[in-house]
């Protein structure tokens, strides 16, 4: 896989964190995704789950199918074995967003801190290709990036106890989706109808690690 | 199998939901296992009325659940002790009992541990979603309608053959979990234990901490002396995967142990609690005395061989 670079960290006696680089990164996060994939192919016995991160895979195991040390080397196997780094093609979904107004409370706000205008906002938001890095929160919240430099901003100084299922929020350098209504800290200037969790669907999160994801504002609202 | 209308639900009480062990296999999809947060009770109740261990069971938060029986059926509550009554009579807990059309099983509030579980012969019939029958509040998916339970719900069961045969079972004393603060639990280091000073972690494994109560399924909140961060260390970190019994420490030093609610998470994590002590985790309740004993990674895996071996000897002997 390249750059092999593995850090080990214990999370209890039945998962191990795997590091694969310090930093959000796509370089370090399709490290994670590749290493994801190969031990998904290599069915370690007693392997029960992943969670990947941005820079990390969490892998989930029976430490009496297997002993965390043990575990250790066959990942690290894996891992340095020779062959194919390719990633399946990456999805494209476009994003409908109703930005501003009651859809995104905190436009104006945004606008105001950034000192440039909604509709540069806007502009910046829906130019750039984001990359999911992960899904994680809530189920089928995809975390986004990297959110162009003039968007970056920090998280509400007090979070929301609910904000509402399809808001599209902004928060550093990173931009997410709501999928169900929950607390939440970000900066949300918009909406979308996407529905992005579906337990009865065959593949249940819209949107996968390594998809790419473009908004789309809807002009007919705009305000 | 087919659901046979079993349990009305006469007063939901605090919290009541329907739970197996977990769903897990999903947490790439931000997915959280959820479950019933004392496995250990599940499983024994489960093997009392002679089900799967993950069969579906009632988790009862607190006290308050009443229910009436819509059929003759057996059962077993097994967990935190909530008073259990049945008519007028006290419940024998942790052994499996015939109830009769038309009795109801009540749940007067703690007189140890926070969660009682109903396991019914058969299993509580639910759809299986994303392979688990436990609720995902969050989502709100899974278990009865992805809800807590509420007045006037009607309970299935799948229809177990021979259900009356199963009536009078129970366990040995010592395989009942004494469930009381103060508790001690054990802990591995790590996975970011380095990333907190050499007074933060001493504090750590030395403070007695209470449970606060804003504690809910998806964590226990502490209270006690702040656990220090080494210098110039920041808040958060990079998000990652998270599992149940992680330790989290925000910028507030104040300890989270992680439950069943949570797939990812940004703060750093000071330990993990043992898997043999996890089922403890459910049953401690706000205003208790939580300290922390770190082990090795061995003596964690010998508790959870022990603790797996009593299950296998008590799965035999109940066959």
């Amino acid at each position: 896989m390249g750059d092999d670079r593995l850090g080990f960290r214990a999370m209890g006696d039945r998962s191990l964190l795997v590091e694969l680089g310090e930093t959000i990164s796509p370089e370090v996060n399709c490290r994670v995704q590749q290493l994801m994939l190969r031990l998904q192919q290599a069915r370690l016995p007693g392997v029960r789950e992943f969670a990947p991160g941005y820079r990390s895979l969490l892998v989930v195991f029976d430490p009496l199918a297997i002993s965390p040390a043990v575990l250790k080397t066959r990942i690290t196997e894996v891992a340095v074995q020779p062959g194919s780094s390719g990633l399946p093609q990456a999805k494209l979904i476009t994003v409908p967003v109703f930005y501003g107004g009651n859809y995104g409370p905190d436009l104006e706000w945004v606008s105001g801190h950034l000192g440039i205008s909604t509709a540069e906002v806007i502009r910046f938001h829906t130019e750039t290709v984001y990359r999911v890095y992960m899904i994680g929160f809530t189920p089928g919240y995809p975390y986004m990036g990297e959110l162009p430099e003039a968007l970056a901003i920090p998280r509400r100084s007090t979070p929301r106890t609910r904000v509402p299922k399809g808001s599209v929020g902004i928060a550093q350098r990173q931009t997410g989706i709501y999928p169900v209504a929950s607390p939440g800290g970000w900066q949300i200037i918009g909406w979308t109808p996407i529905e992005l969790f579906d337990p009865d669907r065959q593949l249940p999160s819209l949107l996968e690690m390594g998809d790419q994801v473009k908004f789309d504002a809807v002009r007919q609202v705009e305000i | 199998m087919a659901g046979v209308n079993t349990f009305e639900v006469l007063s939901p009480g605090i919290m009541s939901t329907v739970q197996d062990l977990g769903r897990f296999g999903c947490a790439r999809y931000g997915v959280a296992p959820s479950g019933a947060l004392d496995g250990y009770a599940v499983r024994v109740g489960n093997l009392l009325v002679g089900n799967d261990e993950n069969a579906a069971v009632v988790e009862i938060t607190l006290m308050g659940l009443r229910v009436t029986a819509l059929r003759d059926v057996v059962v077993a509550v097994t967990g935190g002790d909530l008073q259990p009554r049945k008519g007028g009579e006290r419940l024998t807990m942790w052994r499996s009992h015939l109830v009769r059309e038309g009795e109801t099983i009540t749940f007067a509030g703690p007189s140890s541990g926070l969660r009682s579980y109903i396991a019914v012969a058969g299993g509580i019939h639910v759809p299986s979603v994303m392979g688990s029958r436990s609720t995902n509040l969050a989502s709100g998916f899974g278990g009865f309608e992805g809800r807590v339970l509420r007045k006037g719900d009607v309970l299935a069961a799948d229809s177990a053959a021979d259900g009356v045969r199963l009536a009078g079972k129970s366990i040995e004393p010592e395989v009942v979990p004494v469930y009381a603060s103060p508790w001690r639990l054990r802990v591995v280091w790590g996975p970011q234990d380095d990333h907190f000073s050499e007074e933060g972690r001493q504090c750590f494994v030395t403070a007695a901490f209470t449970v606060s109560p804003d504690s809910d399924r998806t964590g226990i909140r502490l209270k006690g002396p702040t656990v220090a961060r080494q210098p110039g260390v920041e808040e958060s970190i990079i998000s990652e995967g998270i599992v149940s019994g992680a330790i989290q420490v925000p910028g507030d030093g104040q300890p989270i142990i992680i439950l069943g609610e949570t797939a990812s998470g940004g703060y750093r994590k000071i330990a993990t609690v043992i898997s043999a002590d996890l089922p403890r985790l459910g049953q401690i309740t706000p205003g208790d005395t939580v300290s922390f004993e770190a082990v090795s990674m061995d003596t964690a895996v010998q508790a959870l061989r022990e603790m797996e071996s009593k299950l296998d000897q008590l799965r035999r002997r109940l066959k």
